[in-house]
């Protein structure tokens, strides 16, 4: 198949329809950072910084209700293992060095490999397209609404009021619920759940939820 | 420099050290079943524990208050397969009725 070097029509669609309903959930994270005890200016540090949605909803998540700093890191850098996978699978397709290679480091992330993968049958150069519109793409969105949220959040004030506090583990609901795919996967998050509570009035904040990342190793490293 | 600006500079450090280390080493590392499997289950009992204590902890203590009724609402929305932003916001809007009125 010969590959056109133009970018297809139908990349470009998908990788901006992606950039903005994903980024549109950055407006989630600013208004839940916020509500946990983050500044603007932090709550958008982590955004352009650490860039990844999970990681940065885990780690507001576990110091604002009174983890350390380090269980919040290990939790975020747990949940952000996956993005090095992902750069494994993207650095043969993307063959990047220097100041390129950073650039497509950090916008290595579920969606611009989700979009890159889907573009196979349409030839290497539009999966490359895909991964950088869609990694750059989500990346500008992602940022101005976090911004947006953060500023909202500032002026509403008592998060419970507005309902901020639910408004938390309801993303974190949101982010798990693709992932339940199979009733082993929904027996295994009942069992992070109870494991997470019955640990939680005597261990202090934060160690609960890292602790059941032993329930994701001991059931992944056993022989199939 | 307080708890917030260690937790974010800690967690964007690590989560560029990943990705950079992804697309730095050889991809017969970390290819193994084992790994692959393991890294897709983490994500899920993390997020969990993570829904189950925002929603039931208060500090050291379990409770049930405003904040169920919003995680239940925003189950049922997410079994209608709602979007993403309106799960949160029914969530949210949700929670924050019961913590006015009752």
């Amino acid at each position: 198949m010969r590959v056109v070097s133009a970018t297809p029509k139908s990349t470009i669609r998908d990788s901006l329809s992606v950039s903005i309903t994903v980024g549109a959930y950055g407006i989630a994270f600013g208004a839940a950072s916020v509500a946990a005890g983050f500044t603007v200016l932090q709550t958008c540090l982590l955004s352009l910084l650490t860039f990844s949605g999970a990681s940065q909803f885990a780690v507001v998540g576990v110091i604002g209700s009174g983890g350390g700093a380090l269980s919040g890191i290990a939790t975020a850098t747990l949940l952000g293992f996956r993005n090095g996978l992902y750069g494994l699978r993207m650095s043969p397709l993307l063959q990047t060095k220097g100041a390129k290679r950073v650039l497509a480091a950090h916008i290595t992330i579920d969606e611009s490999t989700g979009v890159a993968l889907s573009q196979e049958k349409l030839g290497v150069d539009a999966m490359r397209s895909g991964f950088w519109i869609t990694g750059i793409g989500v990346f500008v969105f992602w940022n101005l609404f976090t911004l947006a949220g953060a500023f909202g959040a500032q002026a509403m004030g008592n998060p419970a009021a507005w309902g901020l506090d639910a408004a938390v583990p309801a993303a974190f609901l949101g982010l798990v619920w693709p992932r339940l795919t199979s009733p082993s996967d929904r027996i295994l998050a009942m069992a992070a759940m109870a494991l997470a509570l019955g640990l939680t009035p005597f261990v202090p904040a934060g160690l609960p939820i890292i602790a059941t990342a032993f329930l994701a190793l001991v059931i992944g490293m056993r022989k199939p | 420099m307080n708890t917030m600006w260690w937790g974010v500079a800690g967690t964007s450090v690590a989560a560029f050290a990943l990705k950079y280390l992804g697309h730095s080493i050889p991809q017969r590392y970390l290819s193994h079943p084992k790994i692959q499997k393991t890294n897709l289950l983490i994500p899920i009992t993390l997020l969990s524990a993570l829904v189950a204590v925002q929603t039931f902890a208060q500090e050291n203590k379990l409770v049930i208050d405003h904040r169920a009724v919003g995680l239940a609402v925003a189950a049922i929305a997410l079994k209608f397969r709602a979007p993403f932003p309106v799960v949160v916001i029914l969530a949210a809007l949700s929670s924050a009725l019961v913590y006015h009125f009752f």
